[in-house]
């Protein structure tokens, strides 16, 4: 693999990478909150939940929003051969990502008992299930999935569970279960803060489990994704920064640096997501069987005029993007207090 | 039912629920820099208890458009795959132009409108809400850009042949001005400034009947009622704009709002009617040569008919509903004009709060402009097939290949199933905020929020 001369096709990988990468990064923590909802009991820890990521939340979807229109515009044949391909298991995405949202907003709306549970269950079902969904996804595009000629899927639902693909989802649902825990440690204080400072461990060593097994499955069974690695040995040099963030969480914990654990949690994500994505490059959809059929970043982009149109518009907009979602993040920083505005 | 007619009705299904609310968004984001605004200027905490009780609603209205929204982003590729390929080019970029400067801006500061009341100042937290307003408006532009590239497009050429074939941008900005998009776009902002006037005016109007909350009532209905005439007025001057450039761009749609058959002079314009489409006639009551002076300025120029633009009744739309549609549509902004302007004399007189009959009549203002846009946008969707892409792509070579039927009607019952529970949830929740009315003690705003000057922001 070459990066010195970023071509433009190249650049849209990439950065259609980190947009994925972004999304995973932050509403990964929203999705573990929510994933770990339902294990808080009294309904004070509940609103102190859902409260911790209230204001972020639809920000941190946008990455999903944003990275899907960018696929959109950058790689047309990729999204449309994914999205019909992929056709039941993202409406039911859909749903889960519908009954997330509106649950925030709905649950601390009423009073009653049966109300509140009724969305407190939406709110955790529908993070669990997107976090599984976004993982089998992703399963399947390390797997590769069977194309036509035409480079159109041409397989079935079914064919989309996989025992690899099944086993991802479990993998991100772990994963974001681990960070969504850091996040809210972060953000509570007094007993809620301690029962969850307990739930972080469990979380780790959960994910760590289901990492292990996938890393050896995709070793043994995925040779197109472990060939890069192969061929360039320096890329082991992201895996074992992954590990040492991985390692670094308890530690920061135990030492109740929250934040910096909360950091640390990040980098684990970005490292992996930049693991995947440079097993994969240049392929976005990998072929399985018939790799010549493979999906690429140069055989399923759009032209040259656009992908440097949207070029331009990243880097007007990401800039800006950037700047302030760091200042809401600021200014929404410390612990969770409920006041009159709260959900 | 097959896969192209279950897509269909998915797609406008899930795209009119979403329409719902983002008018509803846009219009209430006016009127909330509007109130804060006056809060601002005055220091009358009266606005500041409006501007914290509409913003309420705004959250409510925010929520599900957010949620439905992200429904619509999926379907291009998952319903609409060969159109996706086709359009990926040209179409994308105005959508992931919408993601990074509409949606982020509009979801960032969203968090300081709705969290930020005691946690920024005061002047900070009006530029959020200004932020937050803008971010609506743009999503707007962006996506009927986009949607108006489907009507009129331009700025592309076609590469390949067959099943290969697909459209390549040449030059962005003629993509993003394309010949109806201008047009089509203040129209649809006006449409959704009157949503959202007429819900705050509809509310108002109810508290006054019920001689609840008066001076809030008052005032809002004020603020509502002025941002509803301006945009009821101005929706007749950008539809007939609309109604112009359809003339010239898409001249079969035109004559399907008319339900005209022949090619004539001193063309009339119907005011209502019934398309019998077997027999090619329309019943209707006209006016004797208004239209070919609307679209040309004289009473003499010709406007071509059905039969001689489209022969073949395959290449027209469904004339009749195209036809009904859009006549509903004027009908109710005739009506709005109506109701706003007899509202704003009875203001002008000083017997707008005690004129009961036009209070309830106010109180159903609220139902006009959601219909309205609605039959708009079916009017203007509808009258484009059998076109996707019109003269370009057609409805039916758009759809996704590889999926099957089951699929596109096991998700079309859940979108329904899930749908019918929000609107119910809406409806209640919105309902119950209305019973509960403003908040009294938002009369004393809190923290940085307090008038007292700060030593420094
Ligand atoms: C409050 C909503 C509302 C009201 C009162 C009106 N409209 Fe409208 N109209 C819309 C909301 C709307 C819309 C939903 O915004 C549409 C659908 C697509 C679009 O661009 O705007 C639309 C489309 C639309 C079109 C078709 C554009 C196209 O096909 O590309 C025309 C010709 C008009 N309108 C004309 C009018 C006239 C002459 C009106 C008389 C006052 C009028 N509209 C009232
Ligand atoms: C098929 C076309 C459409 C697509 C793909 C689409 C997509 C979306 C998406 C993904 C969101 C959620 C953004 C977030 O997560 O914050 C959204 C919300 C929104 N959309 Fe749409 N949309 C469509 C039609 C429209 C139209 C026609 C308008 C207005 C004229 C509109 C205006 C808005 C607004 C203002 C929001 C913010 C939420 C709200 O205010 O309700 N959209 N849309
Ligand atoms: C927001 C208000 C909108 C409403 C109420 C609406 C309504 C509809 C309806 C009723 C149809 C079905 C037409 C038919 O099958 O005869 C349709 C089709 C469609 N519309 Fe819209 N539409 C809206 C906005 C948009 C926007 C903003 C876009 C694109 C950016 C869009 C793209 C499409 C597409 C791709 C189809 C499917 C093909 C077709 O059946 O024509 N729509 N819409």
């Amino acid at each position: 693999m070459n990066f010195g001369d970023l071509d433009l096709n190249t650049t849209w990988f990439v950065l259609i990478g980190v947009l994925f990468a972004g999304y995973a990064m932050l509403d990964g923590f929203d999705l573990g909150v929510g994933a770990l909802h339902l294990f808080t009991r009294t309904d004070e820890e509940r609103r102190i939940m859902v409260n911790s990521i209230g204001p972020v939340w639809d920000g941190n979807e946008v990455w999903l929003v944003t990275g899907g229109g960018a696929l959109f515009a950058a790689f047309p044949i990729v999204y449309a051969t994914v999205f019909s391909g992929f056709y039941l298991a993202f409406m039911l995405l859909l749903a889960a990502l519908i009954f997330r949202a509106v649950a925030i907003e709905f649950r601390s709306k009423q009073p009653m008992r049966w109300w509140r549970q009724m969305w407190d269950i939406g709110f955790s079902l529908g993070s669990l299930a997107s976090s599984f969904l976004i993982g089998v996804t992703m399963g399947n595009i390390a797997w590769g999935i069977p194309l036509d000629e035409r480079g159109e899927y041409a397989g079935g639902f079914l064919a989309l569970l996989h025992p690899y693909s099944l086993w991802l989802g479990v993998t991100t649902v772990a994963l974001f279960m681990m960070h969504g825990a850091i996040y809210a440690v972060m953000k509570t204080d007094g007993q809620l803060q301690d029962k969850l400072r307990g739930w972080v461990n469990h979380c780790i060593i959960f994910f760590i489990i289901c990492y292990a097994i996938t890393t050896m499955a995709t070793l043994l069974y995925l040779p197109h994704m472990a060939a890069r690695l192969r061929a360039h040995p320096a890329l082991f040099s992201v895996a074992l920064l992954n590990m040492l963030a991985i390692a670094n969480i308890p530690r920061e914990i135990h030492h109740g640096r929250d934040f910096r654990a909360f950091l640390s949690s990040c980098a684990a994500m970005v490292a992996l997501m930049a693991l995947f994505g440079l097993e994969l490059y240049p392929n976005l959809v990998y072929s399985n069987p018939n790799p010549e059929r493979s999906l690429t970043a140069f055989n399923a982009a759009s032209s040259p005029k656009t992908l440097g149109i949207m070029l331009t518009i990243a880097l007007i907009g990401v800039p800006v993007v950037l700047a302030y979602t760091v200042s809401i993040y600021w200014i929404f920083r410390g612990k969770v207090k409920l006041d009159k505005t709260s959900y | 039912m097959d896969v192209l007619l279950l897509s269909r009705i998915q797609f406008a299904f899930t795209i009119a629920f979403h329409y719902i609310y983002p008018p509803l968004s846009i219009g209430l984001g006016v009127t909330l820099v509007i109130m804060e605004g006056l809060w601002l200027k005055t220091n009358n905490p009266i606005y500041h208890q409006m501007a914290r009780f509409w913003t309420r609603v705004f959250a409510l209205t925010f929520a599900i458009g957010v949620a439905t929204g992200i429904v619509m982003e999926f379907e291009f590729g998952t319903n609409w795959a060969t159109y996706s390929r086709y359009v990926g080019d040209v179409f994308g970029s105005a959508l992931a132009a919408e993601g990074i400067f509409a949606f982020f801006l509009e979801s960032g500061f969203l968090a300081i409108l709705l969290f930020g009341w005691d946690k920024v100042g005061r002047k900070l937290h009006y530029f959020a809400t200004w932020m937050v307003c803008l971010g609506a408006h743009f999503s707007a532009v962006w996506i009927v850009v986009a949607n108006s590239w489907m009507q009129t497009p331009a700025g592309f050429h076609v590469v390949g042949e067959g099943l290969d074939a697909r459209a390549e941008i040449t030059d962005f900005w003629a993509m993003v001005f394309n010949p109806s998009a201008m047009d089509r776009l203040s129209h649809t902002l006006c449409g959704a400034w009157q949503a959202g006037a007429f819900l705050v005016v509809s509310v108002s109007a109810f508290y006054l009947l019920r001689r609840k909350h008066l001076d809030f009532a008052q005032r809002s209905l004020k603020v509502g009622l002025a941002v509803g005439l301006v945009a009821s007025l101005l929706q007749l001057v950008t539809g007939h704009d609309s109604a112009v450039g359809v003339s010239r761009h898409q001249p079969i749609k035109m004559a399907a709002f008319e339900g005209q058959y022949e090619s004539l002079t001193n063309a009339p314009l119907t005011l209502f009617g019934w398309v019998n489409e077997s027999e090619e006639r329309t019943y209707s009551l006209e006016v004797p040569g208004l239209l070919s002076y609307l679209l040309h300025g004289d009473t003499a120029a010709e406007v071509k008919g059905l039969r001689e633009l489209a022969p073949d009744p395959a290449d027209r739309p469904p004339v009749n509903l195209t036809f009904q549609f859009y006549h509903v549509m004027i009908a109710i902004g005739f009506g709005m004009i109506a109701v706003s302007l007899t509202a704003a004399v009875f203001w002008w007189r000083d017997r707008l709060f005690q004129t009961r009959w036009l209070l309830w009549l106010l109180v159903f203002s609220v139902l006009g402009p959601q219909l309205a846009n609605q039959f708009g946008w079916y009017a203007a969707e509808v009258g484009r097939q059998p076109w996707i892409v019109y003269d370009l792509l057609r409805t039916s070579e758009g759809i996704s290949r590889v999926v099957q039927a089951e699929a596109v009607l096991g998700s079309l019952i859940l979108f329904a199933l899930i749908y019918l529970l929000l609107f119910a949830v809406f409806v209640y929740l919105l309902n119950d905020k209305i019973q509960h009315g403003p908040d009294p003690s938002d009369l004393k705003p809190t923290g940085k929020l307090s008038p007292r000057p700060e030593p420094s922001a």
